[in-house]
């Protein structure tokens, strides 16, 4: 009998991997694509040296006032004296220690949920997510158990951003996978109740919707009865933005397969199980980056609460240029918020990236 | 095997009496009667679209009869939920296409409804998981994901995944027609021993040899009806009825 001798593996050609492979086939691949290349290279030289030489080199980095910047690039300083004010707001300085701690409290509290060995992980998170938000309401708020009353009028800055952001994003994301279960039940009543919802709070922008819990909605409300401006814009984010993420939570649901509903409903499990141990893991995996794409939106849909006259990070800036001593500092402050608004959205855009490949079973179905 | 045979004057462990379904306009079973002991291996054959499928599948309400009654072990196949859940406690489903969960291990999969449904502590879940993948000769991929296996490998998992329940019933929809060839045999090497050891299964299949072997009847339907059914000897070397005899002619076996 004859054995069939099977030829051995070769590498590839040389010139097909590695950094010239890569050149080669990115960017010179073609005449055209190496005109692009060229042409892109010509744009980054027209813009970054210039941006570099005013933000880093001819900058002015110290002193207390507007005088001390003399050098014609950036004016740090103003970020520097002005820098309580952007984080914090109209936060009582010898308050704000409250906010650090709070803070500090999140990232102590949220750290175990990142160590994959942790036991009993689900109950932590479960604890977590219910005795921090009380917690931080007390830090912030404070008016019982020894801390003094602190307003939210008077919050601001990065603060109050975050604050708007976190309970937005706490309060749509299970909001919205109800809606869309909701809008794919079996029963009409539910069906449409979700639907209506839905499509009401999508068919309206979000800033009629701060408008009118600011400005209308206290008109309606019987005299003498009034929440409070914060509480009412947080409210209207979290509808509003749970609308977004049900018809995003909607598209995962609908590429599962069939096969997983019946295995699922074969083996005895109920509705709820089902959704929650099978269906759900799997839609929500598939939607990550639909999902964290709303919630970078959402984060920087905060600063339209400029609307009701909320300081969040922008508002403080914005209030802070038309300070007469620090006139034409604009350019500074705006810079300042990009940067701010950009790390904390690319930090949202590589952790879903990250999360993405952590969850991913190396197959799909 | 000897404990099936003590039995089978008892109540049936499936019952269908008259059961009617239809997709819209489209009348998919008619008149179904079909009466199964504990212990018996029945095959549904039939040509595509002949509702066999539709069928088994009516068993554990997956499909929902409109006329007709359905009593699985003493219990009625209803509109009441409880009724429902309580009959796939005890009827285990095996998949064309596996449908394994693919966000799960290959025992994550095994233990979900033991510690869901019959709310097993995991260590217990586990073991008895482990006992089901060791039949089914694949205890070594416990850890992997479904989406690391082979199909045919799959749907032994998918086979163990049913029996972790300790169902009383299995049934399984065309558990090879969505196997490369080559796994075709290691699956139902599998099936032929849990017949043996005495479980009530129903098979839709068209692996003759399986039938010959296996089956105690073979049950052929066309266009929603029973039209055959016969212990396989018989009803593949004398088929009564001409449809029978066509469809037989038809396939390769």
């Amino acid at each position: 009998m004859q054995t069939h001798t099977f030829k051995p593996d070769l590498p590839p050609p040389a010139l097909s991997v590695g950094v010239v492979g890569w050149l080669r086939a990115n960017l010179f691949s073609s005449w055209f694509n190496t005109l692009l290349t060229l042409f892109a290279a010509y744009l980054v030289w027209l813009i970054i040296p210039p941006l570099i030489q005013w933000a880093l080199i001819d900058a002015d980095w110290t002193g207390t006032t507007r005088a001390d910047c003399t050098s014609g690039g950036a004016c740090w300083v103003f970020v520097q004296q002005r820098f309580g004010q952007f984080m914090y707001g109209f936060y009582p300085t010898e308050l704000r220690w409250r906010v650090d701690l709070t803070l500090w409290l999140a990232v102590i509290g949220a750290a175990p949920l990142f160590i994959p060995q942790m036991p009993r992980k689900a109950i932590y998170g479960l604890v977590f997510l219910v005795v921090y938000p009380l917690l931080a309401y007390w830090l912030l708020h404070g008016g019982f158990f020894g801390l003094t009353t602190v307003s939210t009028s008077r919050w601001g800055g990065l603060m109050l951003t975050l604050v708007i952001a976190a309970v937005g994003i706490a309060g749509a994301l299970p909001l919205g996978i109800v809606l869309a279960l909701g809008r794919r039940s079996d029963m009409p009543a539910i069906r449409v109740i979700c639907v209506t919802f839905i499509e009401f709070w999508r068919g309206v922008p979000l800033i009629t919707v701060l408008f009118m819990s600011s400005v209308m909605l206290p008109l309606f409300l019987p005299e003498g009865l009034s929440f409070d401006k914060l509480v009412r814009a947080l409210i209207g984010v979290i509808l509003f933005q749970s609308a977004y993420i049900a018809e995003v939570v909607r598209g995962g649901l609908q590429a599962i397969p069939k096969g997983q509903y019946e295995a699922a409903a074969a083996m005895g499990l109920g509705y709820w199980r089902m959704m929650g141990l099978v269906i759900l893991p799997q839609a929500l995996k598939l939607v990550i980056p639909g999902i964290v794409n709303t919630f970078i939106a959402l984060f920087k849909d905060t600063s339209l609460v400029i609307i009701i006259g909320l300081f969040d990070l922008l508002n403080s800036i914005k209030q802070a240029t038309t300070d007469p001593a620090w006139l034409g500092m604009a350019t500074e402050g705006y810079v300042f918020a990009a940067l701010i608004f950009w790390i904390f959205c690319f930090g949202m855009s590589r952790y879903s990236q990250h999360l993405e490949r952590k969850l991913d079973t190396g197959h799909k179905r | 095997m000897p404990e099936a045979i003590k039995q089978t004057s008892a109540e049936p462990m499936i019952l269908m009496e008259g059961v009617h379904k239809w997709y819209g306009q489209f009348h998919v079973l008619k008149d179904i009667n079909l009466s199964v002991q504990q212990g018996e291996r029945i095959v549904l054959c039939g040509p595509s679209g002949s509702g066999k499928s539709t069928a088994i599948r009516c068993l554990n309400r997956l499909e929902e009869h409109q006329q007709g009654r359905i009593i699985i072990d003493g219990t009625e196949l209803t509109h009441d939920l409880k009724h429902i859940e309580a009959v796939r406690r005890e009827v285990g489903m095996v998949f064309q296409h596996f449908n394994l969960f693919p966000h799960l291990t290959v025992l994550q999969n095994c233990t979900l409804a033991p510690m869901w449904v019959r709310k097993m502590p995991k260590r217990e879940a586990e073991e008895v998981a482990m006992h089901y993948l060791e039949r089914v000769r694949i205890p070594e991929q416990a850890h992997k994901y479904p989406g690391q296996l082979s199909g045919g490998q799959q749907q032994r998992v998918a086979i163990a995944r049913a029996l972790c329940m300790k169902p009383k019933i299995m049934l399984f929809d065309e558990p090879t027609s969505a196997l490369d060839p080559e796994m075709v045999k290691e699956v139902l090497d599998t099936m032929v021993g849990l017949a043996e050891d005495g479980m009530t299964m129903l098979c839709v299949t068209h692996e003759m040899g399986f039938a010959r072997t296996v089956a105690n009847r073979v049950i052929f339907l066309d266009k929603g009806e029973i039209v055959e059914q016969n212990e396989p000897n018989a009803f593949f070397t004398n088929p009564q009825n001409e449809r029978t005899k066509l469809f037989l002619s038809q396939i390769i076996h």
